[in-house]
């Protein structure tokens, strides 16, 4: 004890290399099991979710860009598919499809454009208010309820798709029907409202002045038998209100309506097969299963993890080889402290026990606060990786 | 170790010591020093007088001759016996006082208890450190850092330090050479106090001319000078 007493003594003194040491033992600990803690719940949440997703069907192209857009509201928007799809998947009789639209955003989060069936598909639940019931209503996922303040009642706008169109799509101001409870999936961070909110969002979809009706008549710029048609003053709604709902309507062929993609719900493991088997090698969709697209990105991020890990190894050795020439240069400098201790009388195992106890005391902090860092990861590791991985 | 007053602390025959690779050659032909006597040890830079110091602790080993402490011959001891017997028999005192920033005074005083396992750090043992530091003046500064403190406080301490252990002999390397006149004085007559107090023997390697009267003997290194080389 006196041997830990005189290091402890001798290492709070030296403040500042001692508290360089510790930073560094920390780190090299703390990151390669931090980075580790946080891939495992990575993993853990990817496979979830993609388990929990039979099928995906998508317009032929990426197929992890399927998967992260449909799956995880991911920015990359992957190329469209149309009302046809679903249509294709019913008349199969094989499986029930749930259309996706992932396209826009809401103040960071993504809108996805779905139907009600989609909540129970993901055994989501309300924590406040009720599921949308109207075009342009929203329901918002936990975090983005929290992430913005809003509730039940509060409006959210959709963002512009690009700043600079002002022919472009305009933003709808949404109404919020409900907030949902926590699930600790990208569902938390996501904005749903019906898919036909979401072609109304892209402007396929608009509600405006009765042109029949109107007194102003700067805003006509043809009318012929049967047919007006309006110029730039007419005024457009850009929030769907009681008063105005039933002004709204969509131009266009119906099944020209575009998707992102359609969750896929076999009856069973034999119909999915056999739905599998239908789109081999179709040349305009694709159909997969997550589960074995997220096994293709994990084993990359394993890759990807091992090259790291060598890197840690390699930053590892190089501090190793740092702190023993501290630890050496520290004895050139204590010479004069050695010397006289052994003057003395001091035996040469408690020489070698005071600096084993001052390597230990380091060690020990940077055990301790390594731990606790970790701890603070692990209990919020599924945030973390909400917020820093699978945004 | 000898407890009759005047029975020999030191005795030393025919001391032969050189350095691995020095041309240097210390040799000492015969010295002895009584128990309890105050013996001043002078000569010229270079001449040996650390080297005998350290041959008498047990620091070095002579080449030829032996070196007895009391009734130890230190000399044909091993090297974790000499270390053992250094701590608990020979106190040292040094020059540029050699205390340990990172610890107290009081931490430094009771260091020779937390590095040995030949010691015993117990409540009386701080006591008397306590003590100790009151009778040199400095009982006041006990948690200061010993940094923190004038030249002739630290060399108080590191006496405390010295006479902790209550030793037999008091080995003293230029123990004033750093000091003002004024604390010179100060820190000799509280030395000498304490080795009084504790009975003990003080062998004090000194340049300083002016204190030889108040030692019992003064041996001078040119005595051994056809010796050494």
């Amino acid at each position: 004890m006196d041997s830990l007493y005189v290091a402890w003594r001798y290492v709070t003194w030296n403040r500042g290399k001692t508290l360089v040491l510790i930073a560094s033992i920390t780190l090299v600990a703390f990151l390669p099991l931090a980075l580790q803690t946080l891939l495992n719940e990575s993993e853990r949440q990817l496979r979830t979710r993609a388990l929990d997703t039979p099928l995906l069907l998508g317009a032929a192209g990426s197929a992890l860009d399927l998967v992260m857009s449909s799956l995880y509201f991911d920015d990359e928007v992957p190329a469209r598919i149309d009302m046809r799809a679903p249509a294709v998947i019913d008349e199969s009789g094989l499986a029930y499809p749930l259309p996706l639209y992932v396209r826009f955003m809401a103040r960071g989060a993504p809108i996805v454009g779905t139907t009600l069936d989609y909540f129970d598909f993901r055994g989501l639940q309300l924590a406040q208010g009720r599921l949308f019931g109207l075009l342009g209503e929203a329901v918002i996922g936990a975090e983005v309820s929290m992430r913005l303040g809003i509730g039940v009642g509060d409006s959210l706008v959709s963002s512009p798709d690009n700043l600079f169109d002002i022919a472009g799509v305009y933003p709808l101001k949404m109404t919020v029907a409900g907030v949902l409870a926590d699930s600790h999936s990208p569902d938390d961070r996501a904005v749903f409202v019906d898919v036909k909110t979401a072609w109304v969002i892209e402007g396929l979809g608009h509600g405006h002045q009765d042109l029949a009706r109107t007194a102003d008549s700067s805003v006509i710029l043809r009318q012929d038998a049967g047919t007006v048609t309006a110029n730039a003053r007419l005024v457009q709604y850009t929030e769907i209100t009681p008063e105005n709902i039933d002004s709204f309507h969509f131009h266009g062929s119906a099944a020209d309506y575009p998707l992102t993609a359609l969750l896929v719900v076999p009856d069973d493991d034999k119909a999915a097969a056999r739905l599998r088997g239908r789109f081999i090698d179709d040349s305009r969709y694709q159909l997969v299963r997550p589960n074995t697209v997220i096994d293709g990105l994990m084993e990359s991020i394993f890759r990807i993890k091992q090259v790291i890990d060598a890197v840690i190894v390699i930053v590892a050795i190089a501090t190793l080889l740092t702190i023993v020439l501290v630890f050496a240069l520290s004895l050139r400098i204590r010479r004069e402290e050695l010397e006289t201790i052994f003057r003395i009388g001091c035996s040469r195992m408690t020489t070698v026990r005071l600096l084993a106890a001052e390597i230990l005391i380091i060690v020990t902090v940077s055990a301790v606060l390594c731990a606790g860092l970790l701890w603070l990861i692990h209990i919020n590791s599924a945030a973390l990786v909400q917020g820093l991985i699978l945004r | 170790m000898g407890t009759a007053t005047r029975e020999k602390m030191i005795s030393i025959q025919t001391l032969g010591f050189s350095y691995p690779g020095a041309g240097f050659r210390l040799q000492v032909p015969a010295l002895s020093v009584a128990s309890g006597e105050k013996l001043a040890v002078i000569g010229p830079s270079g001449s040996g007088k650390t080297t005998l110091l350290n041959l008498i602790a047990g620091i070095s080993v002579p080449d030829a001759g032996q070196v007895q402490v009391g009734e130890t011959t230190v000399s044909q001891l091993g090297d974790a016996a000499r270390r053992s017997f250094r701590i608990t028999n020979i106190g040292f005192v040094f020059q540029n006082f050699q205390l340990l920033d990172y610890l107290s005074v009081l931490d430094n005083v009771l260091h020779p208890y937390r590095i040995s396992s030949a010691l015993t750090l117990n409540r009386p043992v701080r006591q008397r450190a306590l003590e100790l530091l009151d009778q040199m003046g400095i009982a006041g500064l006990q948690s200061h850092p010993a940094h923190a403190l004038s030249q002739g406080e630290q060399q108080r301490a590191a006496i405390c330090r010295a006479l902790l252990p209550q030793p037999a002999l008091i080995l003293a390397d230029e123990a004033t050479g750093n000091l003002d006149p004024d604390n010179k004085q100060l820190i000799l007559d509280m030395l000498f106090a304490r080795v009084d107090d504790n009975g003990a023997t003080l062998l004090a390697v000194t340049h300083d001319h002016e204190l030889l009267p108040r030692f019992d003997r003064v041996q001078d290194f040119a005595d051994f000078r056809g010796a050494s080389s």
